[in-house]
């Protein structure tokens, strides 16, 4: 029961994006389409799920001084592992989301979870934790995802629904900021 | 004048903040005052401009030169944090005025991803270093101005009666928006 709630708090009680505010650069620069947010949710819940386990492996190994440097540098390899495969697997997924992808190392979701969970946590609980925020934190990328594309292209995953242009000013970069605020605001009111 | 399109062009047509959402989080965080933001722009500026210089030479002459441009991740975040650093301890000894002015602000710009955002750009964009120095004073003259401008509403809003659910962030990216589409109009300029 508790590593149910442990993994499920990242969804909608503790969501890095609605609630917690963290991760605010890749959450507006790539949900142009729903399938972005989602690509860039996953890579991030890899490198959170990963560097959460080898951190709560090797805590008691690291100098409190410099655990901080130290974990960047796991955090930083793991970025590196999904900078290629995807560059490898998916080429038109990494291209669409670019400069966002090495830019996970410095999203603060990850070393947040890193110095408050994972560093004081056994193995398990630090792994579902890692699972259960980065999949928060997709289902939020995957959310205003999809508000954007289907304002601003009337389409959904790519499937178009109306035959039109869309409202444009919602892919463009002011529609992030405003979907992101009235998305924000609505959770709040859902959480109250 | 190559240098100057380069300039107008990182300040307003593709202002880091509103048109590529890097540094979103000291945007949002530390807006509140006037004169706080002029703080972190001044250490953004300081930072940036460094840290673009020493990653430009360490990818051409280290991380070229062995052909292990794979770890460009994993150096540039380590040379960054080292900087940041480096700097503090430096200024907090020879000019204890200006640590007093960046000094807070220092720690936070570790994980300012438009600090790693700017040095992986001009690689990508095949700058040398003059041309990467002259981008990164542009791009940290961009945030100080976007960084300033939503300061300025935002001292003006707390005076305004905002429904709960909008108070705080929500309220601030709406102000963020009207101000990205503001700044599109620069768009076609260079």
């Amino acid at each position: 029961m508790n590593n149910w709630k442990n993994f499920t708090k990242g969804f909608i009680k503790e969501n890095p994006v609605f609630v917690l505010v963290l991760g605010m650069c890749p959450t507006l620069g790539v949900t142009t389409s729903a399938i972005n947010g989602l690509g860039m949710g996953l890579a991030t819940t890899f490198v959170l799920f990963g560097s959460n386990v080898v951190i709560s492996l090797v805590k008691n190994f690291i100098p409190d001084k410099v655990r901080i440097p130290s974990f960047i540098v796991i955090i930083a390899s793991f970025v590196t592992i999904i900078d290629l495969s995807m560059s490898a697997y998916v080429p038109d997924l990494y291209k669409s989301l670019g400069l966002f992808i090495p830019l996970i190392v410095v999203n603060c979701i990850v070393l947040g979870r890193a110095e408050a969970f994972a560093s004081k946590n056994t193995i398990i609980s630090s792994a579902i934790d890692g699972l259960g925020m980065g999949l928060g934190f997709s289902f939020a990328l995957t959310l205003l995802g999809a508000l954007r594309e289907l304002l601003g292209a009337y389409s959904l995953f790519g499937h178009k629904f109306i035959n039109t242009d869309g409202i444009l000013v919602f892919v463009l970069a002011p529609g992030a900021f405003l979907g992101l605020a009235y998305l924000i605001a609505i959770m709040k009111r859902i959480n109250k | 004048m190559e240098y100057i399109i380069i300039i107008i062009s990182a300040i307003f047509v593709n202002n880091i903040v509103l048109a590529q959402f890097l540094g979103i989080c000291p945007f949002l965080g530390v807006s509140s005052k006037i004169k706080t933001s002029l703080g972190m722009g001044g250490a953004v500026l300081f930072v940036m401009t460094l840290a673009t210089i020493v990653t430009w030479l360490i990818m051409n002459y280290i991380l070229m030169k062995f052909n292990i441009v794979f770890m460009q991740t994993i150096a540039y975040i380590l040379v960054i944090a080292a900087l940041v650093q480096m700097v503090e301890i430096i200024l907090k000894k020879i000019s204890p005025s200006l640590y007093q002015a960046l000094g807070v602000f220092l720690p936070l710009i570790t994980t300012n991803c438009a600090i790693l955002g700017v040095a992986i750009m001009v690689i990508q964009k095949n700058y040398d270093l003059l041309q990467s120095v002259v981008f990164s004073i542009g791009t940290a003259l961009g945030f100080t101005l976007a960084l300033i401008i939503l300061a300025g509403i935002r001292e003006q809003l707390e005076k305004l009666p905002i429904p709960s659910g909008m108070k705080g962030v929500p309220v601030a990216l709406v102000v963020a928006g009207i101000l990205a589409l503001a700044f599109m109009g620069f768009a076609g300029l260079v």
